[in-house]
């Protein structure tokens, strides 16, 4: 006998071309049981075509998709272990709500009792909160309605893993975090596997358990929300997910102390390689205070526009010799004094290792 | 005083809505109407209409029986004939071709259209003749095979010349059809058989409804091929009324049987397009 699994889906050196395009570039991943994972790039990055790969939509070029541990090239969809919530949510217009989650149920063989089917196709709506809509046709429901559909019709099959392209794209802010919330319980509830595949970092950091960014076909970090966002891979990464200040600098012969362009030297983490680097910085990393005398340490700038978003607010700064800067302050720190005004002087202050120095 | 902008835009629609209004009212109602009146009238002596009331025409409509059979039976065949051979076709261009072809093999389909129906009706007639195929089969020992003037050859010239306006509409309601919905009905558990029963053929419901409406109401006139290939022996109500208009000029009864064909013909293209728009649902789903 051999041990299950531990993994529920495993890419192992994945390419997919298109012709001469190559979408998918060596690819190894590994999905393990129960995981929420993301998928997260910019749009062209190859995450759909990934997800697709383990929809049995796509056949990879080279390598293996694993499924629970068995090879899935050339298994079509419909004999795979994973359901699909497409995006626009591709609900058959022909068929009332009960119809579109029975769907799945009635594909198997031996065939279910018609009791069974509707007796599950009733409690999978129950699940995403939709019982009493059973009769009602597709373009009756709103849109966020229909994405519970859809969602119900992809888990009735009791699915090993769940695939979700984009699931909250086409929702409006409020229904969409209220939407990432319950997808989260759902996901806690039902015990399996899922695999999101999102351009949206925010939905990407605040609904799985690991993410994993891509750019240009290839898988640039996979890691765990927090560290994605605090210990990006690179320089993509850092851009991407969140916000972020680029500053050029060099790396002096000692390794560990940086000079910005505009001549200040600041005391980096020691065993940095010598030479021409990027650093990146988070805007809320930043401390804002008003310039009070000549003598304050930091970069000084002047505020050159303010964005006021409630809790905290955005200020873009011109700083002396460096360029804009972006720094989020918490609504707090600048109490006292109120916000800052653009054109005033301000000075930022940083704690020099939340700096990620870049090799150029 | 100036005009409002409703104003403006029921004028517009007017302008533009009055051409074929006005043809239609000119060249169908009008005749249409004159129809009805013929119906209910009698012979003259000499031909034509002379005016009078009664339902003679209309219970003289069993002698014609022949005519109505013939249509009301070679029409519906040779439509399904057509469907059947056009939704493959269909099928491969709209799903299954390389994309990059589509137009080229699509327009091949319109292409006979750019010659005249007779002349091609003609070269069937050659063919199906005892200079064609009989005489083909002939050389090889098979003796007195007939193809022309029987309703099979009736019923070929038909497929032949109504296929591309079947293959049309059934192409254009499977191009429309979103693919991602098959990709939904695969990842569900389905294998191509079941999806296309469930999914494609429920959603091409309203294409195949237009190609068959289509085909048939252009049967029910249909002079050329049961003329050409049935050799007069397949009548249709087409020959019938060219032949009481044109040769016996008995007007009335003509106009009952044609007004009788457009009665029935309305029913039961409306009850078959209601039918077909519930079972495929509405389309407005895809707007999402």
């Amino acid at each position: 006998m051999t041990a299950a699994p531990a993994n529920d889906i495993e890419f192992r050196s994945v390419t997919k071309r298109y012709g001469s395009v190559t979408a998918v570039s060596d690819i190894n991943l590994a999905v393990p049981k129960g995981a929420f994972v993301a998928l997260l790039g910019p749009s062209g990055c190859g995450k759909t075509t990934c997800l697709r790969m383990i929809g049995g939509f796509e056949q990879p070029s080279e390598g293996t998709v694993l499924i629970d541990g068995r090879e899935m090239n050339g298994v079509p969809p419909y004999h795979r272990p994973v359901n699909m919530v497409f995006q626009h949510y591709a609900l058959f217009p022909h068929f009332d709500v009960e119809q579109n989650v029975a769907y799945g149920l009635k594909q198997a063989r031996p065939k279910l009792a018609a009791s069974e089917i509707s007796a599950r196709a009733r409690q999978a709506l129950e699940m995403v909160r939709l019982g009493g809509f059973e009769k009602r046709r597709i373009h009756e429901m709103s849109g966020g309605q229909q994405q519970r559909v859809a969602l119900a019709r992809a888990i009735v099959n009791k699915p090993s893993v769940l695939l979700l392209d984009e699931p909250l794209a086409a929702l409006d802010k409020k229904l969409r975090t209220a939407m990432q919330i319950e997808l989260q319980t759902l996901q806690s509830e039902l015990g399996i596997t899922f695999v999101l595949v999102t351009h949206d970092q925010e939905e990407a950091l605040s609904m799985s358990d690991r993410v994993c960014v891509m750019n240009a076909g290839r898988i640039v970090q996979m890691a765990k929300p927090q560290d994605v966002y605090d210990k990006p891979a690179d320089l993509f990464v850092a851009d991407f997910v969140g916000k972020t200040n680029r500053i050029a600098a060099t790396v002096e012969a000692d390794g560990s102390t940086l000079r910005l362009s505009n001549g200040t030297a600041l005391a980096a983490k020691s065993g940095l390689k010598p030479g021409v680097a990027t650093v990146a910085l988070r805007p809320e990393a930043i401390e804002l205070t008003r310039q009070a005398g000549k003598d304050a340490a930091g970069l000084a700038g002047t505020v050159t526009h303010r964005i006021f978003l409630g809790s905290t607010a955005e200020y873009q700064i011109s700083v002396d010799g460096l360029g804009d800067f972006l720094v989020t302050a918490d609504r707090r720190s600048v109490q006292e004094s109120g916000l800052v005004e653009p054109g005033e002087r301000v000075v930022l202050t940083f704690d020099p290792g939340k700096m990620h120095v870049f090799p150029a | 005083m100036p005009l409002t902008t409703d104003r403006k835009r029921q004028l517009t629609t007017a302008a533009l809505v009055a051409p074929a209004g006005l043809w239609l009212f000119v060249f169908l109602v009008l005749p249409f109407m004159a129809m009805v009146v013929f119906a209910f009238g009698e012979r003259a002596p000499e031909g034509g209409y002379q005016a009078a009331f009664t339902f003679a025409q209309f219970a003289n409509l069993p002698s014609r029986a022949a005519a109505f059979w013939n249509t009301m039976m070679i029409a519906p065949v040779g439509a399904f004939l057509c469907l059947i051979v056009a939704y493959p076709v269909a099928y491969y261009l709209s799903i299954k071709s390389n994309p990059k072809y589509r137009l080229v093999l699509v327009s091949l389909v319109v292409v006979p259209f750019w010659t005249s129906l007779l002349v091609r009706t003609y070269a069937w007639m050659y063919i199906l003749g005892s200079r064609g195929i009989p005489n083909l089969l002939g050389m090889i020992g098979i003796e007195d095979v007939r193809l022309l003037n029987t309703p099979g050859a009736v019923l070929l010239g038909i497929v032949y010349g109504y296929l591309p306006l079947m293959i049309m509409p059934i192409y254009v309601s499977l191009e429309k059809l979103d693919r991602r919905l098959l990709e939904a009905s695969a990842d569900l558990g389905a294998k191509p058989v079941s999806t296309f029963f469930r999914i494609t053929l429920p959603l091409s419901l309203p294409g195949v409804m237009t190609g068959v409406a289509l085909v048939i109401i252009l049967l029910l006139g249909e002079y050329l091929i049961p003329q050409l290939l049935g050799g007069g022996k397949v009548f249709f109500i087409g020959n019938a009324l060219v032949d009481l208009f044109l040769q016996s000029r008995n007007w009335p009864s003509g106009s009952a049987i044609a007004v009788t064909l457009v009665v029935v013909v309305v029913l039961v293209l409306s009850v078959a397009m209601h039918i077909a728009w519930k079972v495929s649902g509405s389309r407005q789903v895809e707007l999402v």
